[in-house]
């Protein structure tokens, strides 16, 4: 009787071992996949900022481009990418979150709306270069806006509207329907369930593809260039805040611009080798800009997760 | 090894055959009733808060409530028992038209509420309006993740009570009423999810409180909850019977028995019995209501 028992739990431990080994096989291709595309990623961030090494002070910051490689700096590209980046954010948060509310939480549900649904995810494949030639036609000439701040800015938001609305509508959806029975229940409005705790709930989520959105816009050079950014610009457009009254204005909307992908893709095709270190430089801080923006969307998301546990 | 006997069934066979309930004798399964005599005049004496005229309900073409008939009395407590899919929660939800939210859900007959006189299911009856008078309490603590004052506070506002002093007056009164306002008095900006399961009930009770509804509605409101804190909101709606009528699903026959005044039976969508709660555990005119209460299914 003994006997048998322990030849049956041998062949058992045997077994489980063998489906164990699949266990193993499996985390040991992830760990494997997974470091190859980090450590690319990594390479190519060390490369540039060795590259670039010789660049990084606080007058490359400060420069405008020059004929010289030394004292050319990258002021008006990373001025142009954070005013665009103002713009798209005015425009594409407002008028995804809304679209996305209206299709998460009012649209009826039949054929109109579905073609509507997967049609705003489709718009996420299409290629960047694709809404550059609509923002040319339509906002460049059709709208008057030249190569200005107002036309990249709306184009970019264009390119990020679908990710801002996927990325809300998921967050909307993420709010349990015991919640809003709750406010049901007490006799809250449609919109006053959505505006006081839906919404509110959900803005770690939308707050995080916003910032997803942006870092993929902040990258966009083709559109951009498609429109008429300037390659080469020795002037900053209007402070959009000044000391005196108003305070505030939006003649900067309507200037030359260029940004920081542009001002990378200039420097890259000059034949002076000096100038392939300022493109090395600008590169690594494109990425540090793009590696920033997810990191506060991680933080944030994980801020909210926190504080909002179902 | 298992004997024959004892996998017997757990009622004697005779029981079926005399007709004699087994919970009058003493133990297997009975309930034990105390029989409140004033209690029992009392709620046979009580107004008519609301009734329910040949009330159908549908979702889509499933009919899952056949010609309801029933009266809910005033400031005593209904409990809805049945096995899981009779109608019992969906009942209660007709009460608060919980049911408008889902697309393709009809109501046919009515739903009077007095002495007002209004038919809650009616079409041209705003939804919203009768929320505001008819409170519900749902099967988890579903506490909004806001301060433990603003869960309580929401109902008012939304109410469209404005003043600071009136609505802190009104949330300490509901957590009063709720039995949470010692545990949370000095914590009220705190979030309500960090509440234990038992307290996050409390305060959903609180905030349905807050609004001073008619009718309260509770549906399975323990069965998240361990035995202690199950006790506590049983306590609690004990309590709750000297201001507000409440109507409460439960699967659990204890405590139907326990909390109720009236207990209607439901069974595959149609009210079987109805009557006042020592009567339907102590003598139930039907079989099917026997069997029930008595373990034989559900």
């Amino acid at each position: 009787m003994a006997a048998a028992t322990g030849v049956v739990s041998e062949q058992l431990r045997r077994d489980v071992q063998r489906r164990k080994l699949f266990d193993q096989l499996f985390v040991l291709l992830g760990m494997t996949v997974m470091f190859a595309a980090l450590a690319t990623l990594a390479i190519l961030f060390l490369d540039l900022v060795r590259d670039g090494a010789a660049r990084f002070g606080w007058d490359f910051f400060t420069s405008f481009p020059s004929r010289n490689a030394q004292r050319a700096g990258i002021l008006s590209a990373w001025v142009g990418t954070s005013l665009v980046m103002l713009v798209t954010v005015a425009v594409a948060m407002p008028i995804g979150v809304a679209a996305a509310i209206y299709l998460e939480e009012y649209a009826p549900k039949n054929w109109f709306t579905a073609v509507i649904e997967i049609n705003v995810t489709n718009l996420a494949g299409v290629p960047s270069i694709i809404y550059g030639l609509l923002a040319l036609g339509l906002f460049v000439y059709q709208f008057n806006l030249g190569h200005s701040i107002a036309a990249a800015g709306l184009t970019l938001s264009l390119l990020i509207l679908p990710i801002v609305i996927v990325a809300t509508r998921e967050a909307l959806r993420a709010v349990p329907r015991s919640i809003r029975e709750a406010a049901y229940a007490l006799g809250a409005t449609h919109w006053e369930v959505t505006a006081h705790h839906v919404l509110p709930y959900s803005t770690g989520g939308i707050l995080t593809g916003m910032i997803i959105g942006l870092s993929r816009a902040i990258g966009e050079t083709a559109p951009i260039i498609t429109i008429g950014a300037l390659a080469f610009i020795a002037f900053l457009p209007t402070p959009p805040l000044s000391a005196e009254f108003p305070y505030v204005n939006f003649t900067w909307l309507s200037d030359p611009f260029t940004v920081m992908p542009i001002q990378m893709f200039n420097w890259v095709s000059r034949p002076d080798p000096e100038f392939q270190v300022n493109a090395a430089a600008a590169g690594a801080i494109l990425l540090g800009m793009t590696l920033l923006m997810n990191g506060i969307a991680i933080y944030v998301r994980y801020r909210y997760r926190k504080k909002i546990n179902w | 090894m298992q004997s024959e006997a004892e996998s017997a069934p757990f009622m004697p066979a005779t029981d079926v055959d005399t007709g004699i309930l087994p919970i009058r004798e003493s133990g297997r399964g009975a309930l034990q009733i105390s029989i409140d005599e004033t209690r029992r005049s009392a709620a046979q004496n009580a107004p008519i808060k609301a009734r329910a005229t040949d009330l159908n309900f549908y979702y889509g073409d499933f009919k899952a409530l056949k010609s309801l008939n029933i009266e809910m009395r005033e400031k005593q407590v209904t409990a809805l028992i049945g096995p899981s899919g009779c109608g019992k929660s969906t009942f209660l939800r007709c009460f608060n038209r919980m049911h408008d939210l889902t697309p393709g859900t009809r109501y046919e007959g009515s739903i009077t509420l007095f002495p007002d006189n209004i038919d809650l299911v009616a079409r041209n009856v705003d939804p919203i309006e009768v929320r505001m008078r008819i409170g519900m309490v749902f099967q988890k603590p579903n506490p909004f993740p806001k301060s433990i004052f603003e869960n309580v506070a929401y109902g008012l506002r939304v109410s469209g009570m404005r003043s600071r002093v009136r609505i802190e007056e009104e949330v300490e009164k509901a957590l009063r009423n709720s039995a949470l306002w010692d545990e949370v008095k000095d914590r009220l900006d705190s979030s309500g999810l960090s509440l234990s399961g038992g307290q996050q009930q409390r305060l959903c009770i609180a905030r349905a409180l807050a609004t001073n509804p008619e009718i309260l509605l509770f549906d399975e409101p323990t069965s998240a909850l361990d035995p202690i804190a199950t006790a506590r909101i049983e306590e609690l709606i004990a309590t709750l019977r000297e201001q507000v009528t409440v109507i409460i699903v439960t699967h659990n026959m204890q405590q139907a028995a326990r909390v109720s005044d009236y207990t209607a039976f439901m069974y595959l969508g149609e009210l079987i019995e109805f009557d006042q709660t020592s009567t339907i555990f102590t003598n139930p005119s039907k079989k099917a209501t026997e069997d029930y209460i008595t373990g034989r299914y559900g």
